[in-house]
């Protein structure tokens, strides 16, 4: 198979400037979302019938968990790609993921503990889906301390990129935590095969927080890779035109 | 092979053996990882009965008593097939209902009455706004139907 | 409006976890921003040092 088109459209120049272009118009429409999606959940959505008020925290720990899991995988992904194609932009993809996912995982175990004293009775207990998120945190910082462990670019691009990868193993068992043991934590309501388990009053806001909290780490991580690509070809010609 | 398929190999390698031993390690410590045992589990001895666990399952309706002037209560935790009596003194959730879940924690004593120092409520992936909530339940006779698998209220 | 704030009295648990969310998503834009700053700045420094003549370095 030929792989020049890939590599080409792989070249950091190329990545600089498509990123510089896409990242408003991931952004704005994120912000709006968002912001609609607030007023939605905070004052449209009806009240839970069991939870009251509380249940709205759905609207922000639902959306954290759901990026801190899918920025794993995007890291990941792009880890593989770079260790298996050589490609210096997909490390530096990576690289800028990893500070935004350990940001969301931190916000979800946060908003969940908020949400579980009121409920549940408590803010945690050593449960298979929390201990899993626990271990997701651990991971996004064990690749951010292996990074700057290892002074040597390329070194350093690889061991991340595998440890990127063996911590593939826990995004199955946070997703599938509740099914495969007894959990405190309830099944999903949105991410399943079946049809989401409430109204559309209460689930049109959390798909609007979803979609907009997608596109903002979309916009997010583009300036990131922005940010990591001139770090690492400093010296390279393109530069002084991308500067102009 | 070419280098490129080496490296290729070799992610896949290392996912298969990571997945291997997780699979491997997460059978091995299958009853740590457990957070509670449902009374099936306990009727079966599948629970650590000699030592401190968390029995789950939903409040049967009509079991809940509490003692006048004091925080003494007791219920029975039900999955449909077994039931456990537990007693317990304190303060319970919110969410501590008949016909909800909850997961206690404690010891089971020689007679077979679940000792509790610690209750915390579950709920269901299910929300819904309370006139909905009233409909169904007018629906269902006046109490809230209870799916035993999911132990949830079916979809309306 | 207080009615609104009180959040069926689950205010001390909902508004901090708004607040701690709304905080991570403003401080990864402000973070990425001053980031993508920085390295052009830096790499700016860099271009001007080459293209400096030699005595001057």
């Amino acid at each position: 198979m030929n792989w020049t088109w890939f590599h080409k459209f792989g070249s950091p120049p190329h990545i600089y400037r498509i990123a510089g272009t896409l990242a408003p118009w991931f952004g704005w429409p994120a912000g709006l979302l968002i912001v609609a999606a607030l007023y939605a959940g905070l004052v449209l959505a009806p009240p839970d019938y069991q939870q009251g008020d509380g249940f709205r925290i759905i609207y922000v720990h639902a959306p954290s968990a759901w990026l801190s899991v899918m920025i794993y995988g995007v890291m990941a992904s792009a880890a593989a790609i770079g260790l298996i194609w050589r490609m210096k932009v997909a490390h530096a993809a990576a690289a800028s993921c990893a500070g935004i996912g350990a940001w969301f995982t931190v916000v979800s175990l946060i908003t969940g503990m908020l949400w579980g004293k009121p409920m549940w009775g408590t803010y945690w207990v050593w449960d298979p889906r929390l201990t899993a998120q626990l271990v997701l945190l651990f991971l996004y910082l064990g690749y951010m301390g292996l990074r700057s462990g290892i002074d040597d670019l390329a070194r350093s691009d690889r061991a991340s990129a595998v440890l990127a990868i063996v911590g593939v193993i826990n995004i199955p068992i946070i997703r599938y935590s509740v099914e495969w043991w007894n959990s405190i934590h309830q099944a999903p309501s949105v991410m399943k095969m079946d049809r989401p388990s409430m109204p559309m009053d209460m689930l049109a806001p959390l798909l609007m927080m979803l979609l907009g909290f997608t596109l903002y780490f979309a916009a997010v991580m583009l300036v990131r890779l922005r940010a990591e690509i001139l770090r690492r070809e400093r010296s390279a010609s393109w530069i002084k035109e991308a500067l102009q | 092979m070419t280098p490129r398929q080496r490296r290729i190999t070799l992610v896949v390698g290392i996912l298969a053996g990571v997945s291997l031993a997780g699979v491997l390690a997460l059978n091995a410590f299958r009853d740590n990882v457990m957070f509670f045992f449902d009374p099936s589990q306990v009727a079966a001895g599948e629970a650590p009965i000699e030592k401190r666990f968390r029995l789950g399952g939903m409040v049967r309706p009509g079991t809940v008593d509490r003692r006048a002037g004091s925080l003494d209560m007791s219920f029975v935790v039900t999955d449909f097939k077994q039931d456990v009596k537990v007693v317990y003194t304190g303060v319970v959730p919110d969410l501590f209902r008949e016909n909800q879940g909850v997961v206690a924690h404690g010891r089971l004593g020689k007679d077979g009455i679940f000792v509790a120092d610690e209750i915390l409520a579950k709920h269901d992936e299910n929300y819904m706004p309370p006139e909905v909530a009233r409909a169904v339940k007018e629906k269902h006779g006046g109490v809230m139907p209870v799916n035993p698998d999911s132990a949830a209220p079916p979809r309306t | 409006m207080s009615e609104f704030f009180a959040m069926g009295g689950y205010a001390a648990f909902l508004w901090p976890a708004y607040a701690v969310t709304l905080l991570a998503v403003v401080v990864n834009v402000i973070t990425a921003q001053r980031a993508h700053a920085a390295a052009r700045a830096e790499a700016r420094r860099r271009l001007e040092m080459e293209t400096m003549p030699e005595h001057e370095r």
